[in-house]
């Protein structure tokens, strides 16, 4: 299932965020050989993980992080404005309606769904949230896995090459684009909302009930 | 209901706020745009990185009184609900499930507060946090109306409502007004003299979508609702020349 957890809720979920911190490290720095930090008990953190951001997290059914995505407004601090700017043609993205997507990570044998799931999820937020787009950090091999689910950023520029070349790219979401991701994802929207309502609690559907 | 989808006069009254020198100016503001909106009420609130609280609205003070002595702070659902977030949030989607908080909703009811509500959370520089919100007296589905359709207005409203009072903390220095960079200012160029946004992209040999991201960014740091307005204040203040 896929759970929306705030830095500060991390500790309510210890299984899920520790594997998370584990699978980014597996991912970023052994597979990607980013040149990314992992401290004493194997996890890879940074100071974006300090900003309090929104994590998108595929939950497997024992509990432990399959995939997970992490989200931050373009008012605060971004990765993509102090370290990426000359991907973006020098150009400071800044505005509460974009948010910034980092650290896309799969954990060693996710099933195909996974990255679909997150992105279904990413449509969710955008939709409820007024989010119009986001700006992106990802490694390039993501690329092919995007476009296979059917949601291909726009990809602005890339940093490196082979395993150790990022991309900053953007996503935006149309309706179309979220029933194909869905499909890709195996999940029906029904599903999606309701793990969406789980984590942001439900409102009345319109027209069900009529407040005083 | 007195709702307006798009609200004519709101370039004005950015203007307006634009222009404020105080906190009394900054009310004044509120109160044209809760007029504006045709909603019953329109809060800024702010807290400090060191705690200080202030702001602006037009909730009736004995409610605003009554909140304080109640210490209706520690069991407000928009609060906790709020607090270190940074999604917009329908009043209905909190957890209203404890008894105190139903009795603080009826209580809020009670003194005219409403009972629909929409507060947006703003996360400014060094732990500075404030709620902009909104409310009124309308149904469900009224609501979720009016909320879809005006979101990120509201949105980029609060935000500069906060960019605003930032201005007048004490001991701030001034923000410089935030630079376009070549890049915006190539693109708000082109709109400008008339291109359309299909014409201007390829000007720039860039993709739609990389425009509208550019264009939306350059929108934010010129205080603006849309792209004419936008485009406006760039000539406005020199920013581009055509």
């Amino acid at each position: 299932m896929i759970r929306y957890i705030y830095g500060n809720d991390l500790h309510k979920f210890p299984q899920l965020a520790r594997s998370m911190f584990r699978d980014r490290a597996d991912q970023f720095r052994t597979r990607l050989g980013w040149a990314v930090e992992v401290d004493v008990n194997g996890y890879e953190r940074d100071a974006y993980d300090g900003e309090n951001p929104l994590y998108v997290i595929w939950e497997e059914e024992d509990g432990r992080h399959g995939g997970s995505m992490r989200l931050l407004p373009t008012t605060g601090r971004t990765m993509v404005n102090e370290h990426f700017s000359h991907l973006t043609d020098g150009v400071e993205i800044r505005s509460p309606l974009i948010w910034e997507c980092t650290r896309f990570c799969l954990s060693r044998g996710a099933r195909p769904g996974v990255a679909a799931a997150l992105m279904l999820a990413g449509g969710e937020v955008m939709q409820h949230f007024g989010v119009a787009h986001y700006v992106g950090v990802f490694d390039a091999r993501m690329v092919r896995i995007y476009r296979r689910i059917g949601a291909c950023p726009e990809v602005l520029g890339s940093d490196g090459t082979g395993r150790a070349q990022v991309s900053v790219g953007l996503w935006e979401f149309s309706a179309e684009a979220q029933s194909r991701v869905a499909r890709a994802a195996g999940i029906t929207p029904e599903m999606s909302r309701r793990w969406f309502e789980r984590a942001f609690g439900a409102v009345p559907r319109p027209g069900a009930t009529q407040a005083a | 209901m007195g709702f307006l989808g798009n609200a004519p006069h709101l370039d004005g009254l950015l203007e307006r706020l634009e222009c404020a020198e105080g906190l009394e100016d900054l009310q004044i503001a509120i109160e044209d745009l809760r007029d504006s909106y045709g909603v019953d009420h329109m809060v800024y609130h702010w807290v400090s990185s060191s705690g200080e609280q202030y702001g602006c609205g037009t909730y009736p003070l004995d409610w605003i009184n009554r909140y304080v002595e109640k210490g209706y702070l520690r069991i407000d659902p928009v609060v906790s609900g709020c607090y270190q977030r940074f999604h917009p949030v329908d009043w209905k989607r909190l957890d209203w499930s404890s008894k105190a908080a139903r009795a603080f909703l009826q209580d809020a009811i009670g003194h005219g507060v409403g009972n629909q509500g929409f507060s947006i959370p703003i996360r400014g520089p060094n732990g500075q946090f404030a709620l902009f919100t909104l409310s009124t007296t309308c149904s469900d589905a009224e609501w979720e109306e009016f909320t879809e359709t005006n979101r990120r207005d509201l949105i980029l409203l609060a935000h500069y409502f906060n960019q605003k009072a930032l201005e007048f903390e004490p001991g701030r220095a001034p923000d410089p007004a935030q630079p376009l960079s070549p890049r915006e200012i190539e693109a708000m160029t082109l709109l400008a003299i008339g291109y359309n946004r299909a014409q201007a992209a390829d000007t720039l040999s860039i993709s739609e979508h990389t425009l509208r991201v550019y264009v939306e960014s350059a929108r934010f740091k010129l205080g603006a609702l849309n792209t004419t307005h936008a485009v406006a204040r760039a000539l406005s203040r020199g920013l581009i020349v055509v």
